[in-house]
């Protein structure tokens, strides 16, 4: 990027912001894909974290309406660690789906305990510390084996090239399937996110569930394979040879995957390139880092605390009950606004800065808290922690040489693409 | 002021002294002891904060609430002695506490 376009960004994002604060506060819907698109989100969550900060949100979106947006820290926190009282029943996005509508997949993180406990517990084993240790050094081969082979001298997007194929072989090879294929894995996984009523270039819901019927044949057959086969310490075979699973039928089995794919995939892959970005647009954290690469410890966290790549998680109140003094009725909906716990200043000190030595890097709101937090947290942070050791070892400079490219959704905060050069 | 040990999961032990009122979990957050995350920072809501406790501290320690034993149900390798440092308040009464870290937090 060249330092016009920097100005002219910065320009455009100081008009964007007043013209956020102008907008009545009453019906604000945060949930705009578009303020994803341009990413404004930030300005709107600012606004409401200081004059509304549990707000009564309005989607034009008819399966939306109406929910509530809880935007600080501390109330996030709250809602996460009560699913006594917020429940994941309903689902953890904001679409409602009529009843019975095979769209709406039942899934572990769809669901509360103990249902949701055992399925989890099911799953959790292959990205335990035990396991962790095992894929240290085949993620390692293959981040090795990526980055040598990217393109230098020329402009290449960073989203397909390291992100999605990183992310996609890890996939892979927790699922153990075939690596041939492994580019159906983000191909059905933006299947799952894809919505046309908040995007219009996604598929038709028709036309997606096709697709997801085409994955769970896929899966069927590997399935299959592996239930008649000892158990094993890939996905499938655990999921087939569970007790708590192993009965699930084929829109559980269909929903577990999609969870599966989506949470191993869409996080990950844009914190790798969201980590890119914000070292770009924070050259001193750049210096600082390649002065003293242990500090990848820190910078992990950082990336995933400010890229936030899943923004929100939705639960439904199962009985009236306050939260920060708004009166909150059973069956309404809340979106827990992780990306802006993350930029709450009563949480967080100094919450706009991307900074690689943060004191308590961890404490940011991106796995979500209490029964649901990510499982797969610790297996994503070793995979971003990789990457950085190989690219501060392999490349002098990384050029981000244009605008990024924003997926237009307000749930998967990500992108599709990134001009990326690398000399040499 | 109430001493507790942390003896890591590959061995090798850590002592520090804490005034009392600190929970387990800062204990070793505030002192550098390496093996306890805290990522949640105390609100009983991400169980980086898992130790294994031996059964003649283990009674001395109170009982579990609903959620902590609810978080458990999150670690790899739970077993009879699992607490979560945060939920454990060091007094003088506990002067002398012992646990065994797990391999790693998740």
């Amino acid at each position: 990027m060249n330092a016009m376009d920097t100005i002219e960004s910065a320009d455009l994002h100081a008009a964007a912001r007043a013209r956020i604060a102008a907008l009545p506060i009453d019906g604000l819907n945060p949930a705009d894909p578009q303020w994803f698109v341009d990413d404004t989100a930030g300005y709107v969550f600012e606004r409401l974290r200081r004059e509304d900060p549990v707000h009564r949100s309005r989607s034009p979106v008819p399966g939306i309406d109406s929910y509530w947006s809880v935007t600080r820290y501390k109330d996030i926190m709250q809602v996460d660690t009560s699913h006594g009282i917020y429940s994941s029943e309903e689902g953890i996005t904001l679409m409602d789906f009529p009843p019975g509508d095979e769209q709406k997949l039942p899934m572990f993180i769809a669901m509360d305990p103990p249902k949701h406990d055992a399925q989890r517990m099911a799953v959790s084993p292959i990205v335990a510390p035990a396991n962790l240790n095992n894929w240290q050094g085949l993620i390692r081969e293959r981040t090795v084996k990526v980055l040598d082979s990217l393109p230098r001298n020329e402009t290449f997007n960073w989203v397909d090239l390291v992100s999605i194929e990183l992310t996609t072989y890890m996939l892979a090879t927790l699922f153990d399937f075939p690596l041939e294929d492994r580019r159906l894995l983000p191909y059905w996984s933006d299947m799952v996110t894809a919505n046309k009523l908040t995007n219009p270039d996604a598929p038709e819901p028709e036309v997606r569930m096709a697709e997801l019927r085409k994955m769970l044949q896929y899966f069927t057959r590997l399935w299959n394979e592996r239930i008649n086969a000892p158990p094993r310490t890939d996905l499938i075979s655990m999921l087939a040879h569970g007790p708590a699973t192993r009965n699930m039928g084929p829109a559980e089995f269909m929903g577990n995957l999609a969870l599966l794919i989506v949470g191993g995939n869409d996080t990950t892959r844009n914190s790798m390139t969201g980590g890119l970005l914000a070292l770009h647009d924070h050259p001193q954290e750049m210096v600082k880092l390649r002065s003293n690469p242990a500090l990848i410890d820190s910078l992990v966290p950082e990336i995933i605390r400010w890229q936030t790549p899943l923004a929100y998680m939705r639960r439904t109140a199962l009985a009236d009950t306050q939260l920060a003094g708004k009166q909150i009725k059973r069956g309404d909906k809340l979106a827990m606004w992780y990306l802006s716990g993350n930029r709450d200043e009563a949480a967080i000190a100094s919450p706009d800065r991307f900074i690689v030595d943060r004191e308590r890097p961890r404490q940011h709101l991106s796995f979500g808290f209490g029964i649901h937090r990510c499982v797969g947290n610790r297996l994503a942070e070793l995979q971003l922690k990789i990457l950085w050791e190989e690219l501060l070892r392999r490349f002098e400079v990384i050029e981000v040489v244009g605008e990024p490219k924003r997926v237009r959704s307000s749930f998967v905060r990500g992108f599709s693409h990134l001009p990326v050069r690398i000399p040499g | 002021m109430p001493k507790v040990t942390f003896i890591g999961f590959t061995g090798g032990a850590h002592t520090v002294d804490v005034p009392p009122g600190t929970t387990l979990m800062r204990a070793a957050t505030d002192n550098r002891v390496p093996g306890i995350d805290g990522d949640c920072g105390g609100n009983c809501a991400c169980a980086t904060c898992h130790v294994y406790v031996e059964q003649a501290w283990f009674e001395r320690l109170g009982a579990r609430t609903a959620t902590e034993q609810e978080m458990l149900n999150c670690v790899a390798e739970r077993q009879d002695g699992s607490r979560l440092a945060c939920q454990i308040t060091l007094t003088d009464a506990l002067d002398g506490l012992v646990v065994n870290m797990p391999e790693a937090q998740h």
